[in-house]
């Protein structure tokens, strides 16, 4: 009730006013009134009465305090002050501003990055009970699920209100114009209900619309649908050919639908998963790049569904032992699998930039504190007159906030395009980067990390200025002495320099990570190679079909002038999707389950693979035009693969069981290792072995599926990209309805694999050189302001014969000391930070010590430098000059 | 009364503000005067400390105010305890009450 009375008091001031002067006019007459009565001249009586009130200004302010919020008139006061004193500084303004806006703007850019992905919840209904399940023989191994399986986990469990699964894939669309290749994902009815996903219009799939069999029914995109149909709703019940099967339109899914998981891809189709055909899919022993998703029911905790799930996979080993023996469901929140690797860097960054803000912080408070040196005087009157001490630390504060306000109101715009430039820069590492943007939480934080800015670059000098010696300032004209206030800015700079240590380490090592991955042999030469995927027009027939449209684009492609070699590529491809098959040697027992036996990474290819990829030949041959379909099956073991099962023995002649393609291979080589996985994670994988089998003994179970999804890679004269016209044509002489996609350079695609590290490497050495220049800015103005103070003393030295570098050592002393003890503390400092790091490095140390000698040797010299300059000033002092100054 | 000791003073203020209250109410020059006479010219309130604790006593709900008219029919701003006002000194008389014994008895022993 008080607090409201006062609130509305601050704002009813001027009545306030009034009716307290009355008050007190009253009380003063009355006394006079008394002191006439005593016998005391009316003039006297009247300047007594006054002089019992004392000071009748600070009588009526602490009264009226008592009426009101002082501090809300007096902030308001204030801030009109501390505008007045700011924009008489524009220099100081300026710099202090746009300081504290590439501080606070990074910072909010940042965050913004970390709201939009770490914080906020996923965008759709109850996004908490949302879980992906994967299929792993060990312990949180995420591998991906077989068909047969899901369904046996979407009927038996106890614990999720749906199951839904998805498998990405590409059709051939044709009767809309030019036919074309369209991404597609292959998705259960259960789908688009579980995730709350409405349709904008129609309908999604209806579970008997997911099965074999049924009518083909698709979904369509918003903006498929706008561009195709002109978002009419006459779009309804027309159909679409998709790899020559007609399928009906039943509804279009909502422009701001996104997914974003390993193997879901956003399409402009979707087409019920329970339609495919494909009959390995419908093979429990066969897992076909799906991915599952699960909605707990209301009540059910993700520990009582994992151990729900776990007793599910043990039924299902026991019913299935050859395809599922060992076979275990692994359970993650689907946030946390969705945006849980991209977690550690952006926290990372977020620290890393907040310390870039806490170094520009400091730089104002070093500048605010030399400032401060003219204002002693000014506040020395001003507690003259009667202000308190807490008085004009608010008021110093209240300056120090507006300054960090206006920096923050500048940093939300660079903020806003720093934030839409690193999106863009950034490709696909980011899950989620659409639901990245400036919203109230954003702004909440901008707000407080001005504020909190502003309090901590006020606050030391604040306090050390609202505690002048009255006597001794007033006397002294203002000049004050500064020994304290020195002592506090070179604690400053230590701190800065400590923190640029950490930064620049921090980069250095991130750097030196990706200078090492650059170095690391992909195991083939990347250079001038051109990699696609080739979509087959689906009319093209039986296997031997498939097979003698291979050899003509193989044919084509080699006559091509600027080509060198070609090679059609099915299965794995390097850093591109991979194909496992599980094998056993000849000669030992066949494991009685699937995930019993061996696996290797395996790649079909034609026999100019070698030529094209430079993978060097170890022993035996490759692949020759001689290894036909009908011609023994030849395999072709990488030397991991030989390590692995043949140790020192020579494997040529051996022979290798390959039950998925009911086939026994004869081992005709050995060639090197490709660096599959990229080639940071590539060594650490749990397949290392790899194969190579032509891709003309593809058995004809297979073929319909390896010809949707065979990819080319050609050896190039000049650049790769140059020769994509010239492919194209060649494949369109050979069938109009070949069609060329995601076409990529090999180098494009390492440089790719590497982005995220690139990313975090480039953002973390912008901040650290943010750093090093800010540190270094406070390091020359402490010295310079040093220097100045100084020049009285160094004349008086020079006057009695100091040498003019004895005054070079002296001022550079002063900086070396405090750069020197700031690397030593940041060295301290990198120690323990640096281990944070540790899981974005790559083949260097956390504690590299060529690195942290690196950096403090870098920041010494750059700090030394920017000390030089203010010392060399000094030395040139010329010692009349300097005594008469005074 | 002196400025010497702020909190002391400023509690024992309030209570003698309240209790001359409950006699009736008052302006403040009237408490003013009330307390100096009553106390035998013992205790004198400054103006300086008077009119913040009134306004401060006042925002807490012990006391309300109106204008009014004085004896000598000027405009003057009476204060008169208000029901939580009674309670409260009632409070502070027994801690009163309880700190003059206490120190009595320290006097009488020490």
């Amino acid at each position: 009730m008080s607090l409201i009375n006062r609130l509305l008091g601050s704002f009813r001031k001027n009545k306030l006013e009034d009716q307290l002067n009355d008050e007190l006019q009253f009380h003063i007459e009355m006394r006079m009134q008394e002191f006439v009565a005593s016998g005391m001249a009316p003039e006297e009586a009247r300047h007594k009465a006054q002089r019992l009130f004392g000071n009748q200004m600070l009588l009526k302010e602490r009264t009226r305090d008592m009426d009101t919020i002082g501090w809300i008139e007096t902030f308001g006061q204030d801030l009109r002050y501390g505008a007045r004193i700011l924009a008489k500084n524009p220099g100081f303004t300026t710099v202090a501003v746009l300081t504290l806006a590439l501080g606070i703007g990074a910072n909010t850019a940042i965050f913004s990055v970390v709201n939009g992905v770490l914080l906020n919840p996923l965008p759709y209904w109850q996004p908490d009970q949302l879980v992906a399940l994967y299929s792993g023989t060990t312990e949180g191994d995420r591998g991906i699920s077989s068909y047969p399986n899901f369904l046996d986990w979407a009927r038996n469990n106890r614990s999720f209100s749906a199951l839904a699964a998805y498998r990405p894939d590409s059709f051939n669309l044709a009767g809309m114009g030019e036919p074309e290749r369209v991404p597609a994902e292959m998705v259960s009815a259960s789908f688009f209900p579980l995730l709350g996903v409405q349709p904008i219009l129609g309908r999604t799939f209806l579970p008997n619309e997911d099965q074999l069999g049924s009518a083909p029914a698709v979904l369509i995109s918003d903006g498929f649908w706008k561009r195709n149909f002109g978002s009419s709703p006459g779009a309804l019940g027309k159909v679409l050919t998709l790899n020559g099967v007609t399928y009906t339109i039943v509804g279009v899914i909502p422009p701001n639908f996104r997914y974003h998981a390993r193997n879901f891809q956003h399409s402009d189709v979707y087409v019920p998963i329970g339609q495919w055909n494909e009959p390995t899919f419908h093979d429990r022993k066969v897992s076909n790049a799906m991915n599952v998703v699960g909605r707990l029911k209301p009540g059910v905790t993700f520990d009582q569904a994992s151990a729900d799930m776990k007793a599910l996979a043990r039924h299902l080993a026991g019913e299935y032992p050859e395809a599922n023996k060992g076979l275990g469901i692994t359970l993650v929140p689907l946030k946390r699998d969705v945006v849980g690797d991209i977690r550690p860097t952006l926290l990372i960054l977020q620290a890393a930039v907040g310390f870039v803000l806490f170094i520009a912080c400091v730089n104002i408070a070093n500048l605010l504190l030399a400032r401060s040196r003219g204002r002693t005087r000014e506040l020395a009157i001003r507690t003259a007159l009667g202000a308190s001490r807490g008085r004009v630390v608010r008021q110093l504060l209240t300056e120090s906030i507006l300054l960090a306000m206006a920096g923050g109101g500048f940093g939300v715009l660079i903020a806003s395009w720093g934030t839409q430039a690193a999106l863009k820069v950034l490709p696909e590492v980011l899950p989620r980067a659409e639901e990245v943007r400036l919203d109230g939480r954003v702004l909440l934080f901008m707000v407080a990390a001005s504020v909190l800015a502003g309090i901590l670059f006020g606050l030391a000098p604040a306090l050390r200025t609202s505690r002048p010696d009255l006597h001794k300032t007033l006397k002294e004209g203002g000049r004050g002495s500064s020994g304290a206030r020195h002592r506090t800015q070179s604690v400053f700079v230590v701190v800065e320099m400590a923190l640029a240590l950490v930064l620049l380490a921090g980069a250095g090592l991130m750097i030196r990570s990706l200078a090492k991955l650059w170095s690391v042999d992909p195991g083939f030469d990347s250079h001038n190679v051109l990699a696609a995927q080739l979509s087959f027009p689906s009319a093209i027939g039986p296997p031997d079909a498939v097979r003698a449209i291979w050899r003509q684009i193989n044919n084509r492609l080699d006559a091509i002038p600027g080509v060198k070699a070609a090679s059609l590529s099915a299965g794995a491809m390097p850093m591109g999707g991979d194909t496992q098959i599980p094998f056993w040697l000849e000669g030992q027992a066949k494991p009685s389950t699937f995930p019993e036996m061996k696996w290797a990474l395996s790649y079909f290819v034609q026999p100019d693979y070698l030529k094209v990829m430079r993978i060097p030949l170890a022993r035996g041959r490759f692949i020759t035009p001689e290894d036909k379909e009908h011609s023994p099956f030849v395999i072709v073991i990488d030397d991991q693969f030989a390590r692995a099962y043949f140790s020192n023995d020579n494997p040529i002649g051996r022979r290798v069981n390959i039950d998925i393609l009911n086939a026994t291979a004869e081992i005709v080589g050995v060639v090197g290792h490709v660096k599959q996985f990229g080639l940071d994670r590539d060594s650490t994988s749990p397949i290392q072995a790899q194969c190579y089998f032509s891709v003309f003994q593809i058995p004809d179970k297979f073929m319909p599926m390896a010809a949707g999804d065979v990819g080319v890679a050609v050896r190039t004269a000049g650049t790769p990209l140059a020769q994509v016209g010239a492919i194209r044509d060649a494949l369109n002489q050979i069938n109009g309805d070949l069609v060329m996609y995601r076409t990529q350079t090999m180098d494009g695609i390492i440089s790719d694999s590497l982005a995220e590290r690139r990313f975090s490497m480039i953002l973390l050495g912008t901040f650290a050189t943010l750093a090093l220049i800010m540190s270094c800015v406070g390091i020359y103005g402490v010295i310079s302001h040093l220097a100045n103070q100084r020049t009285h003393e160094i004349g008086i030295r020079m006057a009695l014969g100091a040498e003019r570098r004895d005054v070079l050592r002296m001022v550079l002393g002063e900086g070396a000391k405090m750069t020197l003890l700031g690397v030593a503390i940041g060295l301290v400092a990198a120690f323990g930070l640096t281990r944070l790091l540790a899981a974005m490095l790559f083949g260097v140390s956390a504690h590299d010590p060529l690195t942290f000698a690196g950096v403090a040797g870098l920041l010494t010299l750059v700090a030394l430098a920017a000390c030089y300059i203010p010392a060399r000033r000094a030395m040139r002092v010329d010692p009349m000059v300097a005594l008469r100054y005074e | 009364m002196s400025k010497a000791n702020p909190d002391v003073l400023q509690g024992t203020l309030d209570l003698l503000i309240l209790k001359t209250l409950a006699r009736g109410p008052q302006h403040g020059y009237g408490i003013a005067c009330h307390i100096q006479q009553v106390s035998d010219e013992v205790l004198r309130v400054e103006e300086g400390s008077l009119y913040p604790a009134l306004h401060r006593i006042e925002q807490a709900g012990w006391i309300g105010s109106e204008w009014g008219t004085s004896e000598n029919n000027r405009r003057a701003k009476y204060y008169r305890l208000t029901a939580v006002g009674r309670k409260q000194l009632a409070k502070e008389e027994e801690n009163w009450n309880q700190l003059t014994r206490a120190v009595a008895k320290v006097l009488r022993f020490a």
